[in-house]
């Protein structure tokens, strides 16, 4: 698989191309701000881009704009940003472009628990999505004005949402919750029904379910 | 003027320091004289009006043009024969432009100066004149009669006044009373030309405040800046390498996996110790003002806050049109450090933050709206500014922007935070 990386400070892109290429992926290209990464993405077509959100020259957001430009227009590319901070809105706009490819968005320091990050990767290379518990946190907020849909929710049914949102399997969250396999699965449809999500649009309705809880509107 | 003491010696100084041989007595006379020559264009002018009123109203416009120069010939008086500042006018306008001369005509400045040209200028001057006929009076009363007084009766020369002990006594009165009248009239006068030529006091003052309105708003946005830069330096610098460092030790964690229980523990309690340096780190740089603040605004940056709480947070922010950065930033650390707060002290199960904009329910918020942000916590209660250091930079955080704070906090709770600050800075 091969990968393109956008991250500004040297010292980390070079541990970043290290994890990269334990968890098996080839780097194509290097660079350090937005148009670089557009450019090599338009180049190589990767397979994943790993993209730091605040970038030269403006320092905001401009890797979360690099993003939903490549979702636009190499919609084959799965993009991981990784951010110092995690913001819900950022997440929002990413989650709102629904492509087949993968879609990531995790705190920078989960670099540093090197496994799970390579898990994280794979995850989003093939199509899966990655995204950081504290987004989740504020993806799940509790917003005021509007019917609350997560007031239907059972605490556990709660949790199970907060680790699909991660973008967690059934078996990962089993593992996690502890409990059975087939006891998650039983959550995961009792939310999709207080949701108001049907079932015809399969796996998708893991990341719509996130997506709800943004407008606040079923 | 009251004789103040009632010993001797100071009734003495006294004496000679309002003789009429004194210094003071001959300043306020040559003062008071002087006024007569300042006055002379003015009075040739009303004479001119008032003999010949056709052509006569062209001295008076030329009064007008003069206005500038006779006040500071009016000025120079005052502080050259009585050593008075009158202070100076700010100008408005600028100097010969048609323009600058319109708005100049139109300053108030401008016409309590011709005020004083048209009105007080004649009444010194004949102020002036009383008192320099009052030295003169007194001079040839005293001195003439006085002399004949003193003369043996036969040498009087036939069809003067016989009455020259009265005479005599009445010119030494009025030699005594010149620098008294002088002293009177250079007070109004001075009086006069303090309200008159000098600044208005009511628009000086507003005119400061206006100032340091001004420059306090540009400290504050100079704060917010610096804010902003060490948040830059921070996140460009210590962070990345924090992170950097973590994720080598990660790196070192997984793929030296045969290395000595000891080195092992050693580098995973490096980790874990990096991991916690960088979340402290962050919540740090957050604090100080979060990027996305900037790029989209209160309600995307307080959601990340109230996502963060160890409790339930409700949010709702309707604000519609952003307010400006510095309102912004205080509005966030507002309430960050209320969560923070709640946190800490409240043992609240519940909060909720709700942020509006709207205008100020008595109008009293200048040139614009009111932020009102309200904090309720389902805690415990109790909170005091006077205790708590957090209340109290809160409270300041608040007052730099003229905002204010109103806490409700009865013992058993809950306890409601509403600040509002104004959005026309």
């Amino acid at each position: 698989m091969r990968a393109v990386i956008a991250e500004d400070s040297v010292l980390l892109r070079i541990g970043l191309v290290k994890v990269l290429e334990m968890a098996g992926f080839e780097v194509v290209a290097e660079t350090g701000d937005a148009e670089g990464l557009l450019a090599a993405v338009g180049e190589h077509r990767p397979d994943l881009a790993l993209v730091d959100v605040r970038m030269p020259p403006g320092f905001t957001d401009e890797g979360v704009r690099a993003a939903l430009m490549i979702r636009q227009e190499s919609p084959g590319t799965a993009v991981l940003l990784l951010s110092q901070y995690v913001e819900e809105r950022y997440a929002a706009d990413l989650l709102a472009t629904q492509t087949g490819a993968g879609i990531g968005y995790l705190l920078k320091q989960r670099v540093a628990d090197v496994e799970e990050f390579i898990d994280a990767l794979r995850r989003v290379a093939s199509g899966g999505t990655a995204l950081d518990p504290q987004v989740v946190a504020q993806l799940l907020l509790r917003r005021g004005g509007g019917p609350d849909p997560l007031a239907r929710l059972t605490p556990r049914e709660r949790e199970v949402l907060a680790l699909m949102a991660e973008g967690r399997s059934n078996a990962g969250i089993a593992a996690e919750l502890v409990v059975s396999e087939s006891a998650v699965a039983k959550h995961i449809n009792s939310i999709f029904a207080k949701l108001d999500l049907p079932p015809a649009d399969g796996d998708h309705r893991r990341v719509l379910a996130v997506l709800r809880f943004l407008d606040g509107t079923p | 003027m009251a004789i103040r003491g009632g010993a001797p010696r100071r009734t003495y100084t006294w004496i000679t320091a309002h003789a009429p041989w004194s210094a003071w007595a001959w300043r306020n006379t040559a003062f008071t004289a002087a006024a007569i020559p300042a006055a002379l264009p003015v009075l040739l002018g009303l004479t001119c009006t008032v003999t010949a009123p056709g052509p006569g109203t062209i001295p008076p416009l030329l009064i007008l043009l003069l206005g500038p120069l006779l006040t500071r010939l009016q000025r120079s008086r005052f502080r050259a024969l009585l050593g008075l500042d009158v202070p100076k006018v700010e100008r408005e306008g600028g100097r010969f432009t048609p323009r600058g001369l319109v708005r100049r005509m139109r300053s108030e400045a401008t016409w309590r100066q011709y005020g004083y040209h048209l009105l007080v200028s004649p009444l010194a001057a004949v102020a002036g004149a009383l008192v320099v006929l009052a030295w003169a009076f007194g001079v040839a009363a005293a001195g003439v009669y006085g002399w004949i007084w003193i003369l043996p009766t036969e040498t009087r020369t036939p069809g003067w006044s016989n009455d020259c002990d009265l005479i005599t006594v009445g010119g030494v009165l009025l030699l005594l009373a010149a620098p008294w009248l002088a002293a009177l009239f250079a007070r109004l006068d001075a009086a006069a030309a303090a309200a008159l030529l000098g600044p208005n006091r009511a628009r000086e003052l507003e005119r400061r405040v206006e100032d340091l309105a001004e420059s306090r708003a540009g400290v504050l946005d100079a704060a917010d800046l610096e804010r902003r830069r060490i948040e830059r330096d921070l996140h460009d610098g210590a962070q990345q390498r924090l992170v950097a460092l973590a994720m080598n030790l990660g790196i070192a964690r997984a793929t030296l996996p045969d290395l000595p229980a000891e080195a092992k523990a050693v580098i995973d309690e490096a980790h874990r110790e990096a991991k916690e340096a960088i979340e402290e780190l962050n919540s740090l740089v957050r604090g100080l003002h979060p990027a996305v603040l900037e790029d989209r605004g209160l309600d995307a940056a307080l959601s990340g806050i109230a996502a963060r709480a160890p409790f339930p947070v409700e949010l709702s922010v309707d604000i519609g049109q952003r307010p400006g950065a510095t309102v912004e930033a205080v509005a966030y650390f507002v309430v960050s450090e209320t969560l923070a707060n709640v946190a800490k002290h409240a043992r609240a199960q519940h909060c909720r933050v709700g942020v509006v904009r709207g205008p100020a329910a008595d109008g009293s918020a200048r040139g614009g709206d009111l932020l009102r942000i309200t904090v309720t916590d389902d805690g415990v209660g109790g909170a005091d500014p006077a205790r708590g250091t957090g209340l109290v930079g809160l409270r300041k955080r608040v007052g730099s922007v003229d905002g204010t704070i109103k806490i409700e906090s009865p013992l058993g709770g809950p306890t409601v935070i509403t600040v509002e600050l104004p959005c026309g800075l």
